[in-house]
């Protein structure tokens, strides 16, 4: 206990760490579930359906076959930036998150706020300067596969990533400007209110919508992410897997899990920026809606179990019985009053990031992949300049009264 | 042993196995990740002197933007294993003397200069980290007309490079 009480910062934060790890692998393995079962439902068909309930063991039987599989290393290849490339995407993917706010810094365990990992003064910057160096993992894998699709792969998606990285910065920066800080927290504090205080929607004194913007950001975002329809880097059709073609075993999975990470990051980011973060859309009066999560829940668990009596046969109704305790247990417990102030911020967040992901599970599910010279034109020509165009009237539209003041 | 005096550590000795892994890689790719080696661990110690903007523009700027087109040209190019040639005789005997001569010239300079004995001294840095309000208030108000200038000579560089690009047609 002395040891605790010495260091809060280390302890608390080794906890935070721990915990978010846990989370974050959790949902990475069920991303997948989700993302698989979206698009087929889009698609007409089942999906994930023979692996426990709802295909809901899938991951676990997909991370054991991973791990069982041969790992190879094709001749030739550089080994140490071979197995250094997939390490490095799925850290710097991971180590992203430990910026992002999930909650209000008023939650706090002794004296240290819980719901965010590193609360740094300018944020956005260490967010963007991770990511500005996952190129490394995608283009290193490439080079060292020695190997001459991965090799195509990398060098497209290192110049993917380094033109639409531009245009990712520029969308952002309106948002900036319209808050003041590079501070998430206070970001989030600056869209105070109710929904329409969303720097996406608010009109207001020297405001402008960042609607632009967060389109901007979010076509920027998929192609950074290397997401369909801008998924040449991987362009099964032209280039076998584009530049993880030659990863086998648990290195696959790591582009794999760095990928999602990737997603969710920038899904927690949009949140951020354009949606109001762990605000509730709902004005502050009405205290009723504080009492969502737990009825979200306990409606969740009456319907699993329906589920249970009705649809599911044989170990997976055993893991449906699982499910749903789980599901009325948690909700039970969110109606006490603590668990109830803590869960809100949370809850509302990682909603939205939940409706941010299910869109780009949707835009994969629905559109094409684009032809690489259709792909670099979109983003120099159109992305480019309609995200400078949305900088400068916000910028104007920012100092204008200002201006009027002193004319 | 403080925990931002074992991180200097780590970070000082990481970017000198760097910038050596630098000079004696042969492959030019071991050569570009060890500069990235360095680059992000000066980063390292910028953030422990409290300076979090520097520390975020040099991941930004050098490893994120800068070494990633050298990497880029490396691929493209497909660059080839380093060819040595003899080496040369006045850096085989003068360069080891030489050196030495300028660490022992820095060395020498810390240990004397006052603003020398206040970065010996200050390992783990000042407490008082500037804000980047205040650094953007010196940039844009203070220091604007270098500022811009520089910013004009960005452009200006960038023009050239098209121009130079275009020449074939």
């Amino acid at each position: 206990m002395d040891f605790i009480t010495q260091h809060p910062v280390l302890v608390v934060s080794l906890a935070k760490i721990v915990g978010l790890m846990f989370v974050l692998m959790t949902t990475l393995a069920y991303l997948s579930w989700f993302e698989r079962k979206v698009i087929a439902h889009i698609q007409s068909r089942w999906g994930p359906y023979y692996v426990g309930a709802h295909g809901l063991l899938q991951p676990l039987a997909d991370g054991v076959k991973f791990l069982f599989k041969e790992d190879l290393t094709p001749p030739g290849a550089d080994r140490f930036v071979y197995i250094l490339a997939p390490v490095l995407a799925l850290t710097l993917a991971m180590t992203t998150l430990a910026l992002i706010p999930f909650g209000p810094p008023s939650v706090q365990w002794l004296g240290e706020s819980t719901l965010i990992v590193a609360d740094s003064s300018i944020g956005l910057m260490f967010v963007f300067a991770i990511t500005s160096m996952g190129v490394y993992g995608v283009a290193l894998a490439g080079w060292s596969s020695n190997s001459k699709y991965p090799l195509l792969g990398g060098l497209r998606s290192s110049a993917q990533m380094i033109s639409y990285e531009v245009s990712l910065t520029l969308a952002v920066v309106g948002v900036v400007l319209l808050s003041g800080t590079l501070n998430f927290n206070e970001m989030i504090a600056h869209q105070g209110g109710n929904f329409w205080h969303w720097n996406i929607f608010y009109v207001g004194h020297g405001s402008f919508p960042q609607i632009v913007g967060f389109l901007c950001y979010f076509m920027s975002a998929v192609a950074e992410t290397n997401r369909a329809p801008f998924d040449l880097p991987e362009g099964e059709t032209e280039l076998v897997g584009g530049f993880h073609t030659e990863y086998s075993s648990f290195k696959f999975a790591m582009f794999f899990m760095a990928e999602y990470a990737n997603m969710i990051t920038v899904s927690c980011l949009a949140t951020i920026l354009f949606f109001g973060g762990w605000l509730s859309p709902f004005p502050e009066s009405w205290t009723f809606m504080r009492y969502l999560p737990p009825v979200g829940l306990l409606a969740l668990a009456v319907y699993l179990a329906y589920d249970t009596v009705v649809l599911a046969r044989g170990i997976a109704r055993i893991q449906l019985i699982v499910v749903t305790t789980g599901a009325l247990v948690i909700g039970l417990a969110c109606l006490h009053p603590v668990v109830l102030a803590i869960i809100q911020g949370p809850f509302w967040f990682l909603l939205k990031v939940g409706l941010i992901m299910f869109f780009y599970v949707w835009t994969r599910a629905t559109l094409p992949r684009l032809r690489y010279d259709q792909l670099m034109s979109f983003g120099w020509k159109f992305l480019l300049p309609v995200s400078l165009a949305n900088l400068v009237i916000t910028a104007l539209v920012k100092v204008w009264p200002l201006l009027v003041n002193h004319g | 042993m403080t925990l931002p005096f074992i991180v200097f550590f780590v970070c000082a000795i990481l970017a000198v196995v760097g910038a050596l892994t630098l000079i004696l890689a042969r492959e030019p790719i071991h050569s570009a990740l060890a500069l990235v080696l360095v680059m992000v661990s000066l980063a390292v110690l910028y953030l422990l002197l409290g300076a979090e903007f520097i520390a975020a523009v040099q991941i930004i700027v050098y490893a994120g933007a800068v070494m990633v087109l050298f990497v880029f040209v490396i691929m493209l190019l497909n660059a080839g294993v380093e060819e040595r040639t003899d080496y040369s005789k006045l850096a085989k005997y003068a360069g080891l003397p030489l050196g030495i001569f300028l660490l022992l010239a820095l060395a020498y300079w810390m240990f004397d200069s006052f603003i020398g004995k206040q970065i010996a001294n200050g390992v783990g840095g000042t407490n008082a980290s500037v804000s980047t309000r205040e650094l953007s208030a010196q940039l844009f108000q203070k220091y604007l007309f270098p500022f811009e200038a520089t910013s004009i000579l960005i452009l200006i560089a960038i023009l050239g490079a098209l121009v130079l690009a275009k020449k074939d047609e």
